[in-house]
């Protein structure tokens, strides 16, 4: 009997320690974005703290979606590139480009039912074009968007100088729409972004081209031994990055109310934070859009917190290096971690 | 399977009607003809293997069947008609199916992934994820294999990834399956179950191309087998009636003789210090108080089931993972082996059993693979000059017959033997007192394994100690002084190996545990 008592308690132990071990095994490809779940709750709650109650509010929860749709869409796109273990440098340029572009074509008269899909084409066309660069001509991505974020942005100023207005009314709905349930409140661009969070997270997970976009991430060659149509998926990608890169814009413009040539500058490094943040590997392979969204919500409620605190807004970039740097080195400890095992 | 079904396609039949042929297919790489007017076919309900050294061109032969590469010249024939593959996606479709030789899946994805992405169960045009799970832990069940298909596969061994890859490929629509290596790292209970999966192939009338450099094996599963020879047909038998030696003087173009046996039975002196000492070692997951030596000029053995041991004990002595508990002597001096580049310092090196991932560098020359570790010890200052590189490369090329020998060729286009013989000038390179090889011999062939055991003797002769593991006992056997057997993470016993034959060490290694504690 006594052996028996003494025999359990250790036995006891060694279960729960087993079912955390396999919790681990398990799940360990959704730890970094679990990570960054609880950075974000933790920010709430300490920002709820600090501002005594006077954070975790409707009106602030309902801001942040709006003020960070465009990130958000830009975000989504950055996701699959980053999941083929490449990566979009074009993505600000390219918002900005056809932000300035729908200004003009609506400033010109055009109706939204041409200048809207013009924006959506002229960044999918960007896209597309590094897309080329990187898988047939084996272009660095780093170095085909690097080209990207140049012509986009040259592109802008082609189009325009200075800033333009929009006045159109398909815009100003976007931009002044509030649907509301109580204190809460949402706008057409917020559920465009939300939308597209949830487009894509459907296309990552249940589409034959979303789990081709985690396998070139994983091992690009076999990926192409078992007969996976990587070329075309991996142009894909690129495609959707500057399609969303040009969905960014349309949200950015309506936001505003104008298109600005400068929009956008260092923007593309503030998603790639975000997707990191949220727990994708830079290497490939491994990450959530959702994760994504959390990243970004991370990023837009830091940004809250300083602007509440009135600090200097560059405590934003320290903190978003600081995080970043934290949760580099922690997938790198799960990378390690899930290596070791096999 | 119906027991009384009698099976049409038990014996080779010469008049049968071929699945699949590959007519005078000739490769050229470049200037360079690694296969010359190679012909090879494949009848529906045969095992048909291809025989064989490193080189002779077995792997360009699958590459070319599964659509991988494009012959230079020659012609494909599936059921009666012509076709030319453009991707392993078009050979797919006709039903060929490969597992590659070293495993090619996506670690970052699950076990039920592996097996059916790119052919997903779909359901409302969208994936249906618990379908594929029920799917693939059938397909698992049937290869004898419990593993929760949800799991990642980079969080499973080699052997399981392997089985995984067999399972994937047997999922399809098989018609012809390509099995280069299989077995190379499965062990003797998996090997079982797999033949048991090939044999049930065969009787539904699958055609299965069989590579291994296992003899017992490929006399044991083939119909037939085709011989080649430096990327060129030597001919094509039935099994039942080409004797072994036939087969390995076809082989080799040479008879045996004295290269098939290094007996290294040369007595270590009983009162010899020894160099290396381990003390009940202790690693996270790997070891559970291990205690061996080594001396200087003995071969000490490693045999052990997968998972008993064997490479963790080689990882520790390397100072890849830290010991939780015990100590590493040096020449009676305790170290503390803190990192692999500590190991280095104090004269021991390491040859890993994953020589693709840890290992060779491929796209660096050989030369440079060769200087690499010496280089990185002297330091980035003191820089080998180019010609002192080259010298010492050519040295090693000539002292281990490297082939091609050509300092200057990229590492990754030389066979498996040759890439393993590079690695082992890197390490000696850097001259060691103590060599830990894993594996050394996984996935090369007959000749090359002989070369190479040979070569671990010759180390012990020159005075250096060595630590040879392998899953093939009788090479262990073979090759050492002493065998140190490993048994859950525990040495069982160090015996002479003299004192050993294959089955009383085969008995030590797998004893069931019948004896609980």
């Amino acid at each position: 009997m006594t052996t028996q008592t003494s025999l359990a308690q250790p036995s006891r132990i060694a279960a729960v320690e087993a079912a955390t071990q396999k919790f681990f095994v398990r799940h360990s490809a959704m730890l970094p974005t679990l990570a960054a779940v609880v950075i974000l709750m933790l920010l709430f709650a300490g920002a709820e703290l600090l501002l005594k109650g006077d954070f975790i509010t409707p009106r602030n929860i309902s801001a942040l979606v709006l003020d960070n749709a465009y990130l958000l869409v830009l975000a989504v796109g950055m996701t699959f590139v980053i999941l083929t273990a490449g990566i979009d440098l074009s993505v600000g340029s390219v918002m900005a480009f056809t932000g300035i572009l729908g200004a003009k074509l609506l400033g010109d008269g055009l109706p939204p039912i041409v200048a809207i899909p013009a924006m959506l084409l002229g960044g999918a066309a960007i896209g597309l074009l590094i897309g080329i660069l990187v898988q047939y001509f084996h272009v660095q991505p780093f170095i085909a968007s690097l080209a990207g974020l140049f012509l986009g942005r040259g592109l802008a100023y082609v189009v325009s100088l200075s800033s333009i207005r929009v006045e159109d009314s398909a815009t100003l709905w976007l931009q002044s729409t509030r649907f509301r349930l109580g204190e809460w409140y949402i706008t057409p661009t917020g559920i465009i972004a939300l939308l597209t969070v949830a487009v894509a997270a459907f296309v990552l997970h249940y589409t034959r081209f979303g789990r081709t976009i985690y396998a070139i991430g994983g091992n690009e060659q076999s990926a192409k031994l078992m007969g996976l149509r990587v070329a075309s998926a991996t142009v894909t990608a690129y495609v959707i990055s500057g399609l969303c890169g040009g969905l960014a814009g349309l949200l950015l413009t309506a936001y505003s109310g104008a298109g600005y040539p400068r929009n956008g500058i260092g923007t593309e490094l503030d998603a790639i934070a975000a997707v990191v943040i949220g727990g994708t590997l830079l290497t490939g392979g491994r990450g959530y859009v959702v994760g994504s969204m959390v990243g970004v919500f991370v990023y837009g409620t830091i940004k809250t917190i300083i602007s509440f605190m009135g600090a200097e807004q560059s405590w934003m970039q320290i903190i978003v290096g600081a995080l970043l740097l934290l949760f580099i080195v922690v997938q790198r400890l799960i990378v390690a971690r899930s290596g070791a095992k096999s | 399977m119906g027991g009384t079904a009698s099976s049409r396609h038990d014996g080779a039949m010469d008049n049968a009607v071929p699945l699949a042929e590959l007519r005078n297919i000739t490769v050229d790489y470049g200037p360079e003809r690694v296969l010359d007017d190679v012909s090879f076919r494949l009848i529906p309900g045969e095992v048909h293997s291809l025989m064989g050294e490193n080189g002779a061109g077995k792997s360009t032969l699958i590459k070319v069947l599964t659509g991988a590469l494009k012959p230079s010249a020659g012609a494909i024939v599936v059921d009666g008609d012509r076709v030319v593959f453009g991707s392993p996606a078009d050979a797919l479709r006709r039903g060929i199916s490969p597992v590659y030789q070293e495993i090619d899946l996506l670690p970052n994805l699950s076990v039920a992934e592996n097996i059916f992405i790119g052919r997903e169960p779909r359901k409302h045009g969208r994936i249906d994820w618990e379908q594929m799970r029920i799917r693939a832990a059938a397909q698992l069940a049937d290869l004898g294999l419990t593993v929760e298909p949800s799991t990642l596969l980079g969080a499973h061994p080699v052997a399981t990834q392997q089985l995984v890859a067999i399972a994937r490929a047997i999922s399809a629509d098989v018609r012809i399956l390509v099995l280069d290596e299989p077995t190379s790292s499965l062990d003797t209970d998996e090997v079982a179950e797999l033949f048991r999966v090939i044999k049930e192939l065969k009787q539904r009338g699958v055609a299965i191309v069989f590579i291994s450099h296992f003899l017992d094996q490929v006399y044991e599963i083939s119909d037939r087998i085709t011989v080649l020879r430096d990327g060129r047909f030597v001919g094509e038998y039935l099994t039942n009636e080409l004797l072994r030696v036939d087969l390995v003087a076809q082989m080799l173009g040479r008879e045996l003789g004295a290269t098939a046996v290094v007996r290294a039975d040369i007595d270590v002196e009983d009162e010899a210090l020894p160099v290396l000492e381990g003390d009940d070692l202790v690693t996270h997951g790997g070891l559970r108080g291990v205690s061996a030596s080594l001396m200087a000029g003995e071969v000490l053995g490693v045999a052990g089931l997968r998972g008993s041991g064997r490479t963790a004990l080689a990882r520790a002595i390397a100072g890849i993972d830290r010991l939780e508990g015990g100590e590493v002597r040096l020449g009676g001096d305790k170290v503390n082996l803190a990192n692999p580049r500590r190991a280095l310092a104090e004269g021991i090196v390491y040859s890993s059993e994953n020589r693709r991932v840890e290992g060779i560098i491929g796209e660096l020359s050989v030369a440079e693979n060769i200087t690499l570790a010496l280089q990185a010890q002297q330091g980035a200052v003191r820089r080998l000059t180019p010609a002192r590189a080259r010298e010492l490369a050519l040295s090693w090329i000539e002292a281990l017959d490297i082939r091609p020998a050509d300092p200057d060729r990229r590492a990754g286009d030389l066979s498996g033997g040759n890439q393993q013989k590079v690695m082992l000038a890197r390490l000696l390179a850097l001259a060691p007192r103590v060599v830990v090889l894993d594996e050394p011999t996984r996935g090369i062939d007959i000749g090359a394994k002989v070369e190479v055991q040979r070569l671990v003797g010759e180390l012990a002769d020159d005075g250096l100690a060595v630590m040879f593991i392998s899953a093939e006992l009788e090479e262990v056997l073979r090759s050492s002084h002493r065998v140190a057997i490993l048994r859950d993470k525990k040495v069982v016993d160090i015996l002479p190996s003299q004192a050993l034959t294959i089955d009383t060490l085969l008995a030590l290694v797998a004893r069931p545990d019948d004896v609980e504690d």
